[in-house]
């Protein structure tokens, strides 16, 4: 998993609430066997027409948009099913930050995973970053180590992040690799349970 | 004597391998099932770093998500049959056992664990699918998990986990003639919304509760997910013990008696506390049905779509309506269906069918409504054609297929059109799920037959009185 230090980036505002992750990646394109390329399919229906158009009224898919890596939700971002594909085609779209008032648990795990960051965000912030971010030229900071998210301005925000999410992040450690080194305490803990 | 504990607590303490401050623990998983569509690229991951499978023994595969229920014998879609394929090669090379599509135990995941005795009371149980929490009808901690994590318990048989919080979900009272046990879990997402379980693992308690069957409580836990909780659980009582007595992967004889023993004791003990609780009269509960696109988006059949200017979050109310074709304090009989399915690991067990099958015997289906049934599992299929339930649906004018997921999020080719209404026995209303642009209604399999028959939301409970035809 890549590291994660620092980013900055524009932000996109989606002010939706409960976006599931039937809508952040559909069904039709989960029979694929690759952890790549999902990007493409990012909010699809949202972003395509049933002729595969892009849609005028989506405004991911306006112009001042292009490039933007940081997406400003609503509540409960990342809802429904378990699908890592979710946080695969954020992340291959290019957003590299969600920050949203709550996340879904399951979604919330698999980011961490991907090491695509999610921050928490009192909602009263939330809609004033949304509305600042309607013409596509805002631009924060993101600093993972400091806690801190700053706009072009100056102003400086903190969020608050699990010590031990945020040293994974940082590091861009494998989970695998971690739990091997206590496989003396899975052994013993299969031991015990046989006797 | 220790503290009074809940069935969450006891549970999660003996599974901890490891556990440190200011980690999560780690948990040891003791039945991981694995299907086509979150597993392949785990498996890839493994091969990568030349990984094993920790315990193969205590993993189980099937196929379901993406099966085709009809002509299973050619496989259409090239994509899906290259992901089957996969799961195929995948479980020969790291010795796991699958049941394919041509298996007599092929099924949904949710409906074959409980069916061959694999989901027990006190196991840990993941899989890569939100609707694990199904297996916490039997007792049973059990959650979905993303690829990254199926690669993890794959190579380890063990899962980080941040220690839940718990939540009592008591039902009082009791439910009333006609009212079934998804109408009493759409009922609990109207009324405390999609994510008040987020960050809790649930457990049901009540008398109502504990008078369900065990189909029932698994239609109950199974949508947990769909009011935040990645788990959700009941305690296991003789029920319980009595559904597993004699299948496959349960043992045999002194054996069992000896577990079930086991098994009983795990239930919360009396003045155990919760970290939070939630109540809900059961009597007030009437037959529901969602109306837009998250399942708390549900009314009782009495009912109708919400007013605008009553609601909290209108825009997003707005644009449930808007998708969903739907006015503004719209009643719910009025609104018509050109398709219904019954199946998914909500409600496609062998009762599901019977309780369906019930209400359309000796009528039809509406002109302009495709009906399909589809079982759980070949299991109950077999089981309920044993029975002669097939020709029930049949002679109504129902399609009867082969087990999957099928139309619940129509990965294989059963999928509602777009614009085309569905009342659904499954569990996620979202846009697109059923079909891009379809528009989903959740409802009992009761209630999913009598529209059937009528071509639009009817009260099953008139219509079993007579009152209605």
């Amino acid at each position: 998993m890549e590291a994660f230090k620092k980013h900055d980036g524009f932000a996109f505002p989606l002010n939706r609430t409960n976006v599931d992750t039937d809508q952040i990646i559909p069904k039709q394109f989960l029979k694929r066997i690759e952890r790549t390329g999902f990007g493409a399919y990012l909010f699809y229906n949202w972003r395509f027409d049933n002729e595969g158009k892009k849609r005028a009224d989506f405004d991911l898919n306006k112009k001042q948009f292009d490039g933007s890596s940081i997406l400003l939700a609503g509540e409960n971002f990342g809802c429904g099913s378990s699908r890592e594909h979710a946080p695969w085609s954020l992340l291959d779209y290019g957003f590299k930050v969600i920050i949203a008032p709550s996340f879904a648990d399951i979604f919330h795990n698999n980011a961490l995973k991907n090491g695509l960051l999610l921050i928490q965000m009192e909602e009263k912030q939330m809609l004033e970053w949304m509305k600042q971010a309607e013409d596509g030229t805002f631009k924060l900071s993101v600093d993972l180590e400091n806690q801190t998210i700053t706009d072009e301005e100056g102003t400086v925000v903190g969020f608050s992040i699990p010590a031990y999410h945020k040293e994974k992040l940082l590091n861009g450690w494998d989970d695998i690799a971690l739990t091997l080194q206590l496989k003396k305490k899975i052994e013993d803990y299969e031991n015990a349970r046989l006797v | 004597m220790g503290k009074a504990k809940t069935i969450i607590e006891k549970i999660w303490e003996k599974h901890v391998v490891s556990r440190e401050e200011g980690k999560p623990d780690l948990l040891y998983i003791d039945q991981h099932l694995v299907h086509e569509v979150t597993s392949p690229q785990a498996f890839e991951g493994l091969r990568l770093a030349g990984r094993k499978v920790r315990r193969p023994d205590l993993t189980y595969a099937t196929m379901d998500h993406n099966v085709p229920t009809r002509n299973r014998d050619e496989v259409k879609d090239q994509i899906a049959k290259r992901q089957m394929e996969t799961l195929r090669d995948n479980t020969q090379e790291f010795g796991i056992k699958l049941a394919d599509i041509f298996h007599p135990d092929q099924g949904i995941v949710h409906v074959i664990g409980p069916q061959l005795g694999l989901t027990q009371p006190g196991k840990t149980i993941v899989c890569g699918d939100s609707h694990t929490s199904t297996h916490g009808a039997f007792g049973a901690l059990a959650f979905g998990i993303g690829t990254s994590e199926v690669e993890h318990v794959l190579a380890t048989q063990t899962i980080w986990q941040e220690r839940p919080k718990t939540l009592n979900v008591h039902v009082q009272g009791n439910l009333s003639p006609g009212v079934t046990a998804k109408d009493l879990i759409l009922a609990i997402i109207a009324k405390f919304g999609v994510r008040f379980g987020t960050g809790y693992v649930m457990e049901y308690t009540g008398d109502a509760i504990h008078k369900l069957s065990m189909e029932g409580r698994m239609t109950i836990c199974n949508m947990s997910i769909e009011g935040g909780a990645r788990a959700g659980l009941i305690s296991p009582d003789e029920k319980t013990v009595e559904f597993l007595r004699g299948r496959e992967y349960v043992p045999k004889g002194e054996a069992f008696d000896k577990k079930a023993e086991e098994w009983l004791a795990l239930a919360t003990d009396e003045g155990a506390t919760y970290d939070h609780t939630v109540v809900i009269n059961a009597e007030e509960v009437e037959p529901q049905v969602s109306w837009g696109t998250n399942p708390s988006m549900c009314v009782p059949i009495s009912g109708s779509t919400p007013s605008l200017d009553e609601v909290e979050h209108r825009d997003d109310v707005k644009r449930a309506l808007e998708y969903m074709g739907l006015e503004e304090n719209q009643s719910i009989t009025s609104i018509e269906i050109d398709h219904v399915f019954i199946g998914s690991c909500t409600n496609s067990r062998l009762s599901d069918l019977q309780k369906a099958a019930s209400i359309i015997e000796g009528k039809t289906v509406k002109d302009g409504v495709k009906a399909i049934v589809v079982p759980g599992s070949f299991g109950v299929k077999l089981e309920a054609e044993k029975l002669g339930i097939d020709q029930i649906f049949k002679a109504a004018g129902f399609e009867w297929r082969e087990s999957g997921c099928s139309m619940c999020l129509g990965m294989n080719d059963d999928i509602v059109p777009p614009g085309g209404r569905c009342a659904s026995t499954s569990n996620r209303n979202f846009e697109g799920r059923q079909g891009n642009g379809a528009r989903t209604h959740l409802v009992s399999p009761e209630m999913a037959a009598a529209a059937a028959t009528h071509g639009h939301f009817v009260d099953v409970r008139k219509f079993s009185a007579g009152v209605l035809n």
